[in-house]
């Protein structure tokens, strides 16, 4: 289907969109256009004007500022699947952004489009938890700091709030090794059950969970050293292609087998 | 000597314009004035329609016309009849857009036509349709049970044919013989054929001459253009052109006559302006014509040495809301004759019973009633073998009918008339490795790795002919096919052909055989087909029958031109006709080569007629309309191996070897694409795809994000090998491929999986073979397993 007619507008600065966002409380950020257009051609939104934030020159790119990795939000899928900064800093993002649908969904996705959409079954939740990263949002009052666990707050629902935008990820780069097993589902290819495992250069475990529930979280049991019954099915979703049973099943499968490899 | 064009891998002609996107599909097509049609349609499975108000799309700028049932029934406009009548068979009228009630999701109530897609489509949400909700039913089982939802009052019990074949008799008593009966309840689920152009509409009238011309993704544009023009709108023949350009695919579901081709030839005279109508993706998998929906219980008679008796089966054929064109014939004449498969029943009876549904209608979808027959066949032969402790090869080699008893005279009804099963079934076995892969499988096991081997040795019929018999059976249409080969004053030949080409790459293929048969250049043939107004009337591709009638119907007009041509070259030579020979593509006195006339001269002279035989027709063309004798049989083994994961239930295909026997085979390229494709989708049905329908009657895997389609990393390379078996009856042996691969693939990967999971006590379960449903399986067993220890 066709989308519903709309405004587009394509901003160079983060003030600019911000500005824009304020006088279109209909509109809505275009980043990659991949979860957005879909939706849009659904019908399932239809807002008013799109304004591209894509190329806003300040938000493309992975750089390191003391021991912090900083990602502007509109970097793309491919850029973190090829950055030799994150693969030997932080090879967990590369791993799964190769995993990410197809070369043209990668060209195009952002990280910052993918975080702010918040699916159930994006790749990134799981690893943003297990990496301790924080979300640096931005408004026309100011910018504010969230961690990811405060950032996740339900099915397609973030910290980011109306007239805000998501402008950088912050990553510790302390990671000793890590590993993310997904389990992906065969048409979508999302994942039904995705784990990220991270060992930091403190000592310490962070594990966490994508695509199984309305939303990613944390692998408490897993972290404090459980290796089976992780998660309650009660608390995961269930569709024709799995039941809430067998995705707590995975978990276990998929946690075991990312455990193996950090 | 010129080349053999016949056996050449031969790159596909039409490959670089579908490649480099320079092709002419229906939706490329755009002509002046053109304005779009967008359908507005039902979202409940079951309703009557109570009123609809347009007034607010009417008002939207763009808008030219909202069209309704009601329009199309006030203006004459009939239902769209279905092209298979079987005896006392029940028919619901089929409107193209519902005047009262709706029957299954995605079914038109209305049709929006505006100056732009974009408007149509905006205008399609503003129309108010009030329903009255009905309860729907949308299996085939439940529909029949005793106090089922009624979706037509035309078919009490929602019983649109009750259908059997075989000797019941003759069958009980094989059965009353038998030391051991095994019984399998099957279930061959719904499919979408998800071609990958989705189709396309686009009509246009003119006021002087009343005159219709419609581009249509259509497989078989003559079977269209008798139903349209006869049937449904009563459009003289000469007065209405269907013309069926490049097409992306089709696997039956483009065969079929569908509303949308009436709605936009309808509208585009009462707006007079072209109209195009273009599926969105979502719309297609409510609206093309589904495949398979059987539920099946089978029971085999056998003898404890591994002879097979008798085959009872009773199928339940789900044929959705709608007739649609062939559905009668699919689960009947073209299911119930093959239940013989390749061995030596005694008897068999099959019952088939089609019922309606709230559902999209089900018809052909590539190997249409031979892959539901040969997955119950294989199943149940597989199932023998198990429970009689043999291997599941060796019963097939003890009960194959043997090269000298063919011409065989099955128990329903087929005469096969050739075949030769052991040597392709040995090539497909040797090429695996069998035995050792056998051994490496009891290996693995004690590892607790699973992999399973599948054994399927079908046999297809297809070329459905002659037409006399499928005339007696129920079809509405002829089943030969025609040619007319032209060729121009410079020697270059046109070669119209009634087969239609939806991807198979018959534009190389027909031209191959052309070149050999004239002896000339392949370049310098041309195909056309796929337009009424320029060929003779054809019936299209479908049924695997393009290379054995489509193509024996040129080779008979090449040797009409051929016959010609010798007639004017001796004439030029002042030579005898009889003592004429057609050598390196020149005709010649026998033996004297410097006594000759080139394909060139004679075309020349054909068409100036100087120098001409007194008593024969200038010009050089021939028609040939060719009728076969009877169907074609082609067959092979199949040999799948998939990998269970015993943690998550995940089932990959691993290795897959098929030995096709298809006769003499015209480009080898052409016949392993054919192969390939046909096997993803057999595998597809396997493993991967799933059509479902919720309890409230919705289609929930209406997208690709649901409904898995294979993808390349599904597939493995295949190993293939062919054995040559001509058919007896048609001029080059030709026999079909376009199916094989997926009438033989499904039975093939359930075969294996099932094997794969003997350990896990698992006996049969249904398709397809997605992870959870398997890691269920494992997981029920282990626990009974560890419940024992
Ligand atoms: C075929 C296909 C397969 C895919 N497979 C996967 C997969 O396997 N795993 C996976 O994780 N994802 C997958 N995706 C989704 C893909 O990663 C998307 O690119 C991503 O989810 C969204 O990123 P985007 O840049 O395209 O955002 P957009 O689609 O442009 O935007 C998404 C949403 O975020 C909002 N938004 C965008 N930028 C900002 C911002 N800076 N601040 C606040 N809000 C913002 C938008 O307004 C919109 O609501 C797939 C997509 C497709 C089409």
């Amino acid at each position: 289907m066709y989308t519903a007619e709309f405004d587009y507008k394509k901003v160079s600065s983060v003030a600019d969109a911000l500005a824009a966002l304020k006088a279109h409380p209909d509109a809505k950020l275009l980043a990659g256009g991949h979860s957005l257009i879909p939706t849009m051609k659904l019908r399932l939104a239809s807002p008013s004007a799109l304004i591209d934030v894509s190329s806003i020159p300040g938000l493309k790119g992975i750089r390191l500022e003391g021991d912090v990795i900083v990602i502007g939000a509109m970097t793309t899928h491919r850029d973190i699947e090829h950055s030799s900064l994150l693969k030997d800093k932080c090879p967990i993002l590369p791993e799964q952004a190769a995993l990410i649908g197809d070369p043209m969904v990668r060209n195009k996705g952002t990280i910052g489009g993918s975080l702010a959409h918040a699916d159930p079954a994006a790749d990134y939740p799981a690893s943003m938890l297990a990496l301790g990263a924080k979300m640096k949002i931005e408004s026309s009052s100011g910018a504010r700091v969230v961690t990811a666990d405060d950032f996740f707050v339900g099915m397609f629902q973030t910290a980011v709030a109306e007239g805000e935008m998501l402008t950088e990820i912050h990553i510790p780069a302390n990671t000793k090794s890590s590993a993310y097993e997904k389990f992906a589902h065969p048409a979508s290819r999302y994942a039904i059950v995705g784990v990220a495992v991270v060992k930091h250069a403190d000592g310490t475990t962070r594990a966490a969970l994508t695509g199984a529930g309305a939303s990613a979280v944390r692998l408490p049991k897993l972290e404090a050293g459980s290796i089976s019954s992780l998660v309650s099915a009660a608390d995961l979703l269930s569709d024709n292609f799995a039941s809430a049973e067998y995705r707590a099943h995975l978990v276990d499968v998929m946690a075991k087998k990312a455990l193996a490899r950090v | 000597m010129a080349e053999k064009m016949f056996g050449k891998a031969l790159k596909r002609v039409e490959d670089p314009r579908f490649i480099t996107g320079t092709g002419n599909y229906t939706d490329d097509i755009a002509v002046h004035g053109m304005v779009h049609a967008a359908m507005v349609r039902s979202p409940y499975p079951h309703a009557k329609i109570k009123s609809i108000d347009s007034s607010a799309a009417l008002a939207l700028p763009g808008v030219i016309a909202i069209l309704t049932g009601k329009d199309l029934v006030g203006a004459g406009i009939n239902p769209i009849p279905t092209g298979w009548l079987l005896p006392d068979l029940k028919i619901s009228a089929h409107h193209a857009i519902q005047p009262e009630e709706v029957n299954h999701v995605g079914d038109i109530v209305a049709a929006i036509i505006a100056e732009t897609r974009a408007i149509a489509e905006d205008a399609v949400a503003l129309v108010d349709v009030d329903y009255d909700v009905l309860e729907s039913v949308s299996l085939g089982s439940t529909a029949l049970a005793a106090g089922a939802v009624q979706v037509h009052p035309e078919a009490p019990g929602n019983l649109a044919f009750d259908w059997t074949i075989g000797d019941a008799a003759a069958t009980d008593a094989e059965f009353a013989k038998a030391d051991k009966i095994v019984k399998l309840e099957l279930r061959n689920h719904r499919l979408v054929p998800n071609a990958i152009e989705p189709r396309a509409s686009l009509a246009e009238y003119k006021r002087a001459g009343d005159e219709y011309t419609l581009h249509t993704t259509s497989q078989n544009p003559h079977i269209h253009r008798v139903m349209i023009g006869a049937f449904v709108m009563g459009i003289p023949e000469h007065k209405l052109r269907i013309v069926s350009p490049d097409v992306g695919g089709g696997f039956g579901s483009k065969i079929f006559q569908y509303p949308e081709e009436v709605i936009v030839l309808f509208a585009a005279k009462k707006v007079n302006r072209p109209v195009k109508w273009t599926a969105r993706r979502s719309e297609s998998f409510v609206s093309d014509a589904h495949g398979r929906d059987h539920e099946t219980v089978a029971e085999a008679a056998v003898m404890n040495d591994g002879t097979l008796l008798a085959l009872r089966v009773n199928t339940i054929a789900n044929l959705g809301a709608y007739l649609t064109t062939f559905a009668p014939a699919v689960p009947t004449y073209l299911y119930g004759t093959l239940l013989n498969g390749t061995y030596k029943w005694k008897a068999i009876h099959a019952h088939v019973r089609g019922v309606y549904t709230n559902t999209v209608g089900v018809d052909a979808y590539r190997g249409a009633g031979r892959p539901e027959a040969t997955y119950v066949v294989e199943r149940i032969v597989s199932t023998v073998a198990r429970e009689l402790g043999m291997d599941p090869v060796d019963i097939r080699r003890k009960n194959f009918i043997q090269p000298s008893e063919f011409p065989y005279q099955t128990p329903v009804a087929l005469q096969y008339d050739s075949g030769n099963y052991e040597p392709a079934m040995d090539m497909a076995l040797e090429k695996l490795g069998y035995k050792a892969l056998r051994a490496k499988q009891a290996e693995m096991r004690k590892q607790g790795k699973y992999i399973g081997i599948g054994v399927c040795t079908y046999l297809e019929a297809c070329g459905l002919a002659p037409s006399a018999l499928v005339g007696s059976l129920g079809a509405q249409a002829g089943q030969w096919e025609s040619a007319l080969v032209r060729v121009a004053a410079t020697g270059v030949v046109e070669v119209l052909t009634g087969s239609h080409s939806h991807g198979q790459g018959h534009e190389t293929a027909f031209a191959q055989v052309v070149a050999d048969e004239l002896q000339v250049p392949v370049e310098h043939v041309v195909l056309v087909h796929g337009d009424t107004a320029r060929l003779p009337h054809g019936w299209g591709s479908y049924g695997s029958r393009s290379a054995p009638v489509g193509l024996s119907a040129i080779t008979m007009a090449c040797r009409k031109i051929t016959d010609k041509a010798k007639k004017i070259a001796a004439h030029l030579l002042e030579a005898s006709v009889e003592d004429m020979e057609h050598v390196d593509g020149k005709y010649q006195v026998k033996g004297v080569p410097e006594r000759s006339k080139s394909f060139f001269e004679v075309a020349l002279m054909a068409h100036l007629a100087h120098n001409y035989p007194a008593d024969l027709e200038p010009g050089l063309e021939a028609t040939h309309f060719y009728d076969p004798k009877n169907f074609v049989y082609p067959f092979g083994t199949h040999l799948a191996v998939v990998e269970v994961d015993a943690d998550t239930g995940r089932t990959k295909l691993i290795r897959y070897v098929c030995v096709d026997d298809c006769g003499p085979i015209v480009n080898p390229l052409i016949v392993e694409g054919q192969v390939h494709g046909g096997v993803a989708q057999g595998m597809g049905q396997a493993l991967l795809e799933n059509t479902v329908y919720d309890a409230s009657g919705q289609l929930v895997s209406g997208s690709y994000l649901e409904y898995t389609m294979p993808r390349a990393d599904d597939m493995v390379q295949l190993e293939i090998g062919h054995t040559v078996t001509p058919s007896p009856h048609n001029p080059l042996g030709l026999k079909g491929i376009g199916e094989a691969g997926t009438i033989a693939s499904t039975a093939a990967v359930a075969n294996a999986v099932i094997d794969a999971l003997e350990p896990f006590g698992v006996r049969h379960m249904d398709m397809p073979f997605t992870s959870e449903k398997v890691w269920q399986v494992i997981h029920a067993s282990q626990l009974a397993q560890a419940a024992d220890d």
